[in-house]
């Protein structure tokens, strides 16, 4: 039979990415059960605002702007005043704060004697009583209009916010799976990660507050703190290596080891506290954006990028498949088993120290119980994604992918009000579910026939 | 009168066939009640595969089997223990954590409200042991008895099923000489009331113990005799044949100088002060019976298991071989004996296996170059008509045939100056057979040093310029010239 490139493709496709679907399914779903009248807020509101009263209302009407004093709020007012005045209209004054505030900007207009065409509101000012009623209180004023923005239907899960919100809350687990996608490919597996982001964060953390110099800490003396933590991390994870290559103690053993001896580690460091001294800036990596992307999400973007190069183009790539899959025969064909079942483990390492310095940063602290059970999702993240526990199989984006679904199936269940200890239970059947697919997609079709037609089109 | 006459079993054109194999072409085999019946034959004879279809491990595609003269299907290894039939590997199916009493009552545990009764457990293996005649203590793990002593378990265990027949294979190979004596002795007592079938490569033992033998070669009986009536000569003429029945594509290569030199290679038992040397355009032959130490000796050149002691030249330079890596580096290849779990990654492509010991050719910087790689392949893949729909291909979706194919070119493509083949054509189709021979004599015209290994006789023979016959680890004979070696001469030297 001849088989078309772009069939082929698709097929390969479908065999590697099949999570894919299941992922759009699932948005499709957590979109369609949140699916909600919005209301427009902070400068997006506003712009929508300048445009609506612009065209309704003619130039050098007088605008009074109504908002609260939070900081979504003052985003609004300032954004709808900056494209009211530059649409020329007469912006008579500016209320960021609470109903009384209103009264008074009300009344002071009153008694300048000025006239006011459009109060502009949001939606929760809009019900002010101040305002809602300001003809009965306000007579000389009761040609004026209240306008708001106009309210639309979008799902709530579909917001970019909530989008982001998803990427940001997974980056950890996800960043760290991409070390744990390695190891499992290797036939291997690692416990070690969920203590290794307590012993990096721990690390980082008192460096930061001991010798950094604490809340005046330098952003120079931040990084090299934080790369102290991320080198503790990757060593552990060397040693595993070290174990697993020159001693045949099985990943599983030596790894169990590590997480206590991490997890310990990270206590005795932290003295059982939690470090809060660490400054301001601190909270860049976990909590800044750049054009609106936030860090954590871009280095975990960038970080997935290097890995799928690393796994698809580069000689390491191949060998660290063809050790899982074949160990004895990769041997024998030249393929250094000991250095690449090292770097393996010492990248996972480094890379859950990465994971534990971002939740430091995304929490603006560190502490000994940072990381429990993490090793657990990250594997779930892994296996969800494709990736064979028994090695030699499993591609680098299908782990995004895993990790991904765990994270929309989280904040789905968040934003439909399901409780924690449920979220639990479904997350546990979700990653049975992803097992059940992975033993079908080996066994199942060849019960189904469906391996035998394609085993006998072989020569 | 029928029960005079008609035999405990009677197994009448058995025929099986794996991928690429005809293992078994209607072979006949009849066992009496009373006597021990040697099973006789060359590697890959069909004395396993008879085995297994007995034991039920393989379905057989065709004839009958009858045991006291009523046909009988054997679908399951239940439905053989249930029939009376009890093999013992010669790995055994002991599980070493268990008792003597648990293993041998595995699975018929005498418990009927759920609680083990002991007491009785012991009585019933007292028992059994009792009518072997040795006393062992049935409550030590069977991973602390000694060889000898499982063996005594797995026959105490076939006793207790009840079975009729018994049957061992290569039941002496790990056994000292007192074991081996204390087992004939419970072979005669056991074969008066039990058909006994005994397989064995040591024609000393058959002499002893048996009292016919059955010959098989390439899947047919060749012949079945009373033990008085055959010599030891014989015995080897049935079981080699008479002549070379396949043709082999022989050119013979100018030999040069000596290029791999191998000195007094030793590991444990398996290799014992193994020398030899292998010259320019020299095809050696490496033969002997399975677990002679040929595959093990291969292995120490090629780096895949370290030696104690000994030294490998190549072209006169010592080499210091610590990995496959380095004995790669050396420029020498191996074509491992068993592809499937040591020559290919079975999970990927076969560009990607191909591409595996020719990575640092292929790459630059770490980044494999894939345009590269796939057009080298390419001209591997037409100069070795490897039958694939794409390079994207699995490797474990392609018959054996293409499968070796994809092993050499691996090796190829090196230019490796050494090649050692491992069972080369072991499990391919004929086609298949015949170009890896055009390629070996390819290689050998090229000036390769080239060691074959191999148990098929005929090939050993028809392939090789000069022969070496391993025994016990040790080489146990050199045979200078192939065109002057007979199929006897090198059996002689295997058995000893």
């Amino acid at each position: 039979m001849i088989v078309s490139p772009t069939n082929l493709a698709m097929r390969r496709f479908v065999a590697d990415y099949g999570m894919v679907f299941v992922l759009l399914l699932l948005c499709a779903y957590y979109s369609w059960v949140t699916y909600a009248e919005q209301n427009p807020t902070g400068s997006a509101g506003a712009r929508q605002l300048a445009g609506v009263i612009l065209r309704q209302f003619g130039k050098s009407s007088a605008v009074l702007i109504v908002a609260r004093d939070s900081s979504e709020d003052v985003a609004f007012a300032e954004t709808l005043r900056e494209q009211l005045v530059e649409g020329g209209l007469n912006v008579v004054g500016v209320v960021k704060g609470q109903p009384l505030d209103a009264r008074q900007a009300l009344q002071n207009i009153v008694e300048q004697g000025r006239k006011l065409d459009v109060i502009a509101c949001n939606q929760s000012t809009a019900l002010w009583t101040v305002v809602e009623q300001f003809a009965d209180n306000f007579p000389s004023l009761a040609s004026a209009k209240i306008v708001k923005p106009r309210s639309y239907w979008w799902p709530n899960f579909l917001k970019t916010d909530n989008l982001l919100n998803v990427a940001n809350q997974i980056a950890v687990i996800a960043i760290i799976a991409i070390g744990m996608t390695m190891v499992i490919i290797t036939g291997g597996i690692d416990l070690s990660v969920g203590s290794l982001i307590a012993l990096s964060a721990v690390i980082a953390t008192c460096l930061i507050r001991d010798m950094g110099g604490g809340e005046t800490a330098s952003t120079a003396s931040m990084i090299l703190c934080s790369m102290a933590g991320v080198c503790a991390c990757g060593l552990v994870g060397f040693f595993s290596g070290i174990m697993v290559t020159l001693f045949a103690i099985p990943s599983f053993i030596i790894t169990l080891a590590m997480m206590l001896v991490a997890s310990g580690l990270a206590f005795i460091g932290a003295k059982g506290q939690s470090i809060y001294q660490v400054p301001d800036a601190f909270v860049w990596l976990g909590r800044g954006t750049v054009w609106g992307i936030p860090n954590a999400v871009m280095l975990m973007v960038i970080l997935y990028a290097a890995a799928h190069v690393l796994m698809t183009r580069m000689t390491i790539g191949r060998y660290i498949y063809a050790i899982g899959g074949n160990r004895e025969a990769a041997r024998l064909s030249g393929v250094p088993i000991k250095r690449i079942l090292l770097l393996v483990y010492t990248v996972c390492g480094v890379l859950a120290g990465i994971g534990g310095i971002v939740m430091a940063s995304q929490l603006k602290s560190g502490s000994p119980t940072y990381g429990g059970m993490y090793e657990l999702y990250v594997i779930a993240a892994v296996v969800v994604g494709g990736t064979s526990l028994s090695g030699g199989e499993g591609k680098v984006l299908g782990t995004l992918i895993g990790a991904l679904i765990i994270a929309v199936i989280q904040n789905g269940m968040n934003l439909t009000g399901v409780e924690s200890y449920t979220q639990k239970v479904v997350l546990g059947l979700v990653i049975l579910g992803a097992v059940l697919v992975d033993r079908m997609k080996h066994r199942g079709w060849e019960w189904l026939g469906l391996g035998r037609k394609r085993a006998s089109r072989q020569p | 009168m029928p029960d005079l006459t008609t035999p405990l079993l009677r197994m009448r054109g058995i025929e099986k066939s794996f991928p690429g194999v005809h293992a078994l072409r209607g072979v006949d085999l009849e066992l009496q009640t009373g006597e021990v019946l040697a099973l006789l034959g060359e590697n890959g004879a069909g004395k396993s595969t008879l085995v297994k279809i007995l034991a039920g491990a393989h379905l057989p595609d065709g004839g009958v089997i009858e045991m006291d003269g009523q046909e009988m299907a054997i679908a399951s290894p239940v439905e053989a223990q249930r029939g009376g039939i009890a093999v013992i590997y010669q790995e055994f199916n002991l599980i070493p954590a268990l008792t003597v009493r648990e293993n041998i009552l595995l699975g018929r545990e005498r418990n009927p409200a759920g609680f083990i009764r002991r007491q009785e457990e012991s009585l019933a293996a007292k028992e059994l042991f009792d009518r072997i005649g040795v006393g062992i203590d049935f409550d030590v793990p069977c991973g602390q008895l000694s060889v000898g002593q499982q063996q005594l378990v797995e026959i105490a265990k076939a006793l207790s099923l009840k079975a009729r027949i018994i049957v061992m294979d290569e039941p002496t190979a790990s056994l000292t000489p007192p074991e081996v004596s204390r087992l004939f002795a419970i072979i005669r007592d056991l074969k008066t009331q039990h058909g006994i079938i005994y397989i064995s490569h040591r024609l000393d033992e058959i002499f002893e113990i048996a009292d016919r033998v059955t010959v098989l070669r390439d899947g047919l009986h060749v012949a079945t005799r009373p033990i008085d009536e055959v010599s030891r000569e014989e015995l080897i003429e049935l079981m080699v044949g008479r002549q070379i029945e396949q043709e082999f594509p022989k050119q013979r290569a100018i030999i040069g100088a000596e290029r791999l030199v191998v000195k007094n290679l030793c590991r444990a038992s398996d290799v014992r002060n193994v020398s030899f040397c292998v010259r320019g355009g020299e095809v050696l032959g490496l033969t002997g019976l399975v677990g002679a130490g040929r595959t093990e000796t291969a292995r120490l050149i090629f780096g895949a298991d370290r030696p104690d002691s000994g030294t490998i030249e190549l072209d006169g330079k010592r080499l210091d071989i610590h990995n496959p890596r380095d004995a790669i580096r050396a420029g020498i290849g191996l074509l491992p004996e068993d592809r499937k779990s040591q020559g290919l990654v079975l999970g990927r492509s076969v560009r990607e296996n191909f591409g595996l010991p020719n990575l640092s050719r292929n790459s630059r910087w770490g980044f494999v170059l894939k345009d590269q790689e796939r057009d080298a392949f390419a001209l591997h893949v037409t100069g070795l008509d490897i039958r694939i729909p794409h390079q994207e291909q699995l490797a474990k979706n392609l018959s054996g045939g293409n499968q070796q194919k994809i092993v050499l070119a691996k090796w190829l493509e090196r230019n490796c100056e050494v090649l050692i083949f491992d069972e080369p054509t072991r499990g391919i189709d004929v086609g298949a057979k015949h170009e890896v021979y055009l390629l070996i004599n390819r290689l050998a015209a090229q000036g390769k040093a080239i060691l074959m290994i191999s148990s098929e006789m005929p090939e050993v023979l028809g392939m090789s310029d000069r022969i070496l016959v391993m025994r016990d680890g040790a080489i146990a004979g050199e045979i200078p010239d192939a065109r002057a070696a007979t199929q006897q001469a090198i059996m002689k030297l295997a058995v000893g």
